[in-house]
């Protein structure tokens, strides 16, 4: 029972995993990582993790998962959509490049995993093929909320605190970040159009408009601004998504 | 199942994040592969945890979400900065640190 619970949850994990790195649209890839991340807190559980498969589930799988989800709206995720027949190409990369840094990429992944699976499995460690500690259940044994709070509160006091301080200082950083600046590269404020510039000026539809007089002042500023922000609708438009 | 066959999923998971880093260009993607190599490296802690019997890498599993949490909000805060900018959302693009 343990055993199919683990290969179904690895499955699921690796499954998610590489859906993540191949998806090409953002939002799939958030979706790929719920799984992987739930698939993930199983195998926890196996492992008589219970407080933090819980966590896993409810801060990762919940809260961090919706944020990525709001700023993939938010920014627009306008890929292509997933198709079969476009994966050799996808993973080929395209452009100058491209090709060659995907092919440098797959060759260190796999140095990677050769190297970790060496330093992981080829240890000394005789526990590393048995099933670990003797574990009996209980309300207060290993893995429980309660053991698990207690050893915060305990023995890792300093290192609970320094994480909510970290914490603390993250969320000011995101606000300082992503505020609206009133600076002079801020693509979203444009120059406001006063009422006024928009009214015809005062000689217009006059003969002296007809025999060529030039404009008055108030005029040219409103048709300058109309036409300035024309030019820059036009000029800078979103970045498609890769 | 033994601990070998969790840490060798461990070392999958691991390396399918960094892979993702390398290869992909959104920083969005960026930031969930780094995700993934986070819970790679938890998979392995809470591996090693049963191994001893002992919750000093439970505890450890618990401060790398903490971190992953605030890396999680700088690097949305900045994508959303960038993109308010109307800077391309491409890191081989924004090689330049200069505003």
């Amino acid at each position: 029972m343990s055993a199919a619970l683990f290969f179904i949850a690895a499955a699921g994990a690796i499954a998610g995993a590489v859906g993540v790195v191949l998806l090409r649209d953002p939002f799939y890839s958030v979706l790929a990582l719920v799984v992987h991340l739930v698939c993930l807190a199983v195998l926890f559980l196996l492992l008589r993790a219970e407080f933090v498969a819980a966590v896993q589930v409810v801060v990762y799988a919940g809260a961090v998962m919706v944020l990525y989800v709001f700023v993939v709206a938010y920014v627009g995720g306008e890929g292509d959509r997933f198709e079969i027949g476009r994966l050799g190409e996808r993973l080929r990369g395209s452009g100058p490049g491209g090709s060659r840094a995907r092919l440098g990429g797959a060759a260190l992944g796999g140095a990677l995993l050769l190297e970790l699976l060496i330093a992981l499995l080829g240890t000394g460690l005789k526990g590393i093929s048995g099933h670990g500690a003797g574990y009996s259940p209980g309300p207060r044994t290993f893995g429980t909320p309660a053991y698990i709070g207690q050893l915060l509160l305990t023995r890792f006091l300093l290192a609970f605190e320094v994480a909510s301080f970290l914490l603390l200082v993250a969320a000011v950083g995101a606000v300082v970040l992503a505020r609206r600046r009133g600076g002079i590269d801020d693509a979203d404020a444009h120059e406001a159009l006063a009422p006024l510039d928009l009214a015809p000026p005062r000689d217009a539809g006059t003969m002296a408009e007809g025999v060529g007089r030039p404009l008055a002042p108030a005029q040219a500023r409103a048709e300058g601004a109309l036409e300035a922000r024309a030019r820059s609708a036009r000029s800078s438009p979103r970045y498609p998504l890769r | 199942m033994s601990i070998a066959w969790y840490l060798a999923v461990s070392a999958i998971v691991f390396t399918l994040g960094a892979l993702g880093v390398i290869a992909r260009r959104n920083p969005l993607v960026v930031l969930l592969c780094l995700e993934l190599m986070l819970n790679g490296a938890n998979l392995a802690l809470i591996a090693f945890s049963r191994l001893w019997g002992n919750g000093d890498g439970q505890i450890l599993a618990l401060v790398v979400m903490t971190v992953a949490a605030c890396e999680v909000c700088i690097g949305l805060g900045m994508i959303v900065a960038i993109n308010r900018r109307r800077l391309p959302i491409d890191v081989d693009e924004l090689r330049e640190l200069q505003g």
